[in-house]
């Protein structure tokens, strides 16, 4: 049995590594401070899917992603761990987008893909956290939904059983496909880039990179059409202009404030077993402790 | 034109009981409610319901919907979901609040694309305002605002639906307070009719196998937390926050940091989207205190800051800050406390 899946990936700055330089004096953010990475849960989601190609030869794995056009490195690296290409999904007229509208362009690149059989991808992206795309292009596309994915206990005869991590406790779920499950971060982590998957796809490109490609180099991508990374803009997959972007955003942002605490009077302790043990005394004294 | 549309909160309702965050959410529910001048209805769907619409009452509720079947237990994505969509589009309710919990995250979304009503999603305060849109100049009045830390907690937003209904949020537990409205409170009680809101065709999902139990950590609660940070260092200098809060009758704690980096599991991660807590005493070890960590923590009585930056940002709310190494500072004071506490 071979599947067509495709894996929903995002490329999200590094917000677990903020400096002290990511937000700029006027309070916005410094986006160029933080390292762009592959949203670590969409790599668990990846897994799952390099998992279901290895036991079932013939099934193909393809990526796609929605944002500026550098991710297609997202791509890229997909391929190098196992991937068998990707289409990045790109457009001015894309940006500002809420969950919705991005759930509805990430829907109609995934009608314009066609016959899948599966789609998968992380819960949730560390930039917002919210945990709304995966459902939303579930609801989009009419299929059901499998959220808090951990395991992919079996796939076959036109269904998948799928075991689900909850806050207390765990749930094996059996939905037919094709269906829509996202991934949690404790499902197994996603396998390194593999040696020779890194020669070969070196110069996996999307068009507008291959365009700042020396000679030589686009020579060999152009023999070779897997190494091509396809760019898709909101025409290419019909989207309705009033449901992308901004426009087809129903939440707007009103204000964004950085955050300057309430100083409460603090007192700063020495470091000395003398002011530790005062500190221990004071807190039983006033029942704080003990 | 004001909007008369009423406020819903959707109930969990698991074990014979409406879930607390749901509760948390009518009495938030119930005081936005008034704000509004409209009234504060629930929907509970699931089996064996009984008169649940006796607890949702005491919270404010002037109206309790009830979906009942026993299909509808254990919660599955597309039956609860197509039974709000369709009551939803009967009763338009221009605000909706649900649990930022496994299953209001899998229902909200679902929900919100169908109405195309727009989500925002693990709110730490929700308040009533005005808004005037910033291109067109059109002004609305009495909108949600639906307040959130975002991006990595560096800044908070107010989001505003301003068009679309319902405005839609989900809140973790632990964010709002319960409290009762009025043990005398009395409301509605709406019997729906189960096959005119979910069709047999959106009972696809089966569930196979459930192993639900109740969470060993219990940090919510616990009067005395010691929370450690990325600067921690490992999962074995967690041990220490372990040892000290055993000593002093307390829970363990994370940021966000040292749960991604595998210090400690995630249940005990404290903050936005983790748990909210409010003990009496808060001991932050190697913790820098980015807003979506404090958004957890700070209503906690005293905190105690221990870091090796003397300008941790967190400092600014704590009450005692001692700058220095969490690993040396912390045996030091299970010592002092097992010499004094006698």
């Amino acid at each position: 049995m071979s599947l067509n899946i495709v894996v929903l990936a995002k490329q999200v700055p590094d917000t677990r590594n903020v400096g002290k330089d990511a937000m700029k004096e006027d309070g916005t953010i410094n986006r160029a401070a933080l390292p762009a990475i592959f949203n670590p849960e969409d790599l668990n989601a990846l897994e799952q899917a390099l998992r279901i190609k290895d036991a079932n030869p013939g099934t193909t794995v393809t990526l796609l992603t929605m944002g500026l056009p550098r991710a297609s490195e997202i791509i890229r690296e997909a391929m190098m761990r196992g991937a068998d290409g990707g289409i990045v999904l790109t457009d001015r007229v894309l940006g500002g987008a809420d969950t919705l509208a991005t759930s509805y362009s990430l829907a109609q690149a995934v009608k314009k893909i066609g016959n899948y059989d599966l789609i998968l991808g992380g819960r949730q992206a560390i930039d917002g956290d919210t945990a709304q795309v995966g459902p939303q292009i579930a609801e989009k596309l009419g299929l059901p939904q499998v959220t808090y994915a951990e395991d992919i206990l079996e796939i076959s005869n036109g269904h998948i059983v799928v075991k689900r991590r909850l806050e207390n406790g765990v749930e094996t779920v059996k939905a037919p496909l094709p269906c829509v499950v996202t991934v949690n971060g404790s499902a197994p982590d996603c396998r390194p880039r593999n040696a020779m998957r890194l020669m070969r796809f070196k110069y996996a490109t999307s068009q507008s990179e291959q365009a700042k490609l020396p000679e030589q180099i686009k020579e060999i991508v152009a023999k070779r059409p897997e190494l091509t990374i396809r760019e898709w803009s909101a025409a290419d997959v019909d989207a309705d202009p009033e449901q992308i972007g901004m426009p087809g955003s129903p939440t707007k942002v009103k204000n964004i404030v950085n955050v300057v605490f309430t100083a409460k009077e603090s007192r700063r302790l020495d470091n000395d077993d003398e002011s530790l043990e005062g500190l221990v005394k004071e807190l039983l004294a006033n029942h704080t402790i003990g | 034109m004001a909007d008369t549309n009423n406020l819903i909160v959707y109930c969990e309702y698991d074990d014979g009981k409406v879930a607390d965050v749901s509760l948390e959410l009518l009495t938030k529910g119930r005081q936005l409610a008034n704000s509004l001048g409209v009234k504060l209805e629930a929907v509970v769907i699931g089996d064996k319901l009984h008169d649940i619409e006796k607890e949702i009452f005491k919270y404010g509720a002037d109206t309790v919907y009830k979906l009942e079947d026993k299909k509808l237990y254990p919660y599955t994505s597309n039956p609860h979901a197509s039974a709000l969509i369709n009551l939803f589009k009967e009763i338009k309710p221009q605000v909706c609040l649900m649990g930022a919990t496994c299953i209001g995250r899998d229902l909200g979304p679902r929900v919100s694309s169908c109405l195309h009503s727009g989500l925002t999603a693990d709110c730490t305060a929700l308040e009533i305002g005005p808004h005037t849109d910033p291109k067109t100049g059109k002004e609305y009045e009495n909108l949600l605002y639906q307040i959130r830390p975002a991006f990595g907690g560096n800044i908070v937003a107010t989001i505003v639906n301003p068009e679309c209904r319902p405005q839609m949020a989900t809140v973790r537990e632990g964010v709002m307070k319960k409290q009762i409205h009025d043990e005398n409170h009395k409301g509605k009680v709406v019997n729906l009719d189960v096959k005119k809101y979910v069709r047999p065709e959106d009972f696809v999902v089966e569930i196979i196998d459930r192993h639900i139990e109740k969470s060993k950590v219990n940090i919510k609660n616990s009067p005395i937390i010691v929370a450690g940070g990325y600067g921690m260092g490992s999962k074995e200098n967690f041990d220490l926050l372990f040892d000290l809060a055993n000593t002093l009758g307390g829970e363990v704690g994370a940021s966000r940091a040292a749960v991604d980096a595998g210090f400690v599991d995630h249940d005990r991660q404290i903050g936005q989207t983790g748990v909210t807590v409010r003990p009496k005493l808060y001991i932050a070890c190697g913790i820098s205190g980015q807003i979506q960590h404090i958004a957890g923590m700070q209503d906690s009585a005293m905190v105690i800051s221990i870091n090796n930056d003397p300008d941790a940002p967190i400092n600014t709310i704590a009450d005692y800050v001692i700058t220095g190494n969490a690993e040396e500072i912390v045996p030091k004071l299970i010592k002092y406390y097992k010499k004094n506490s006698k």
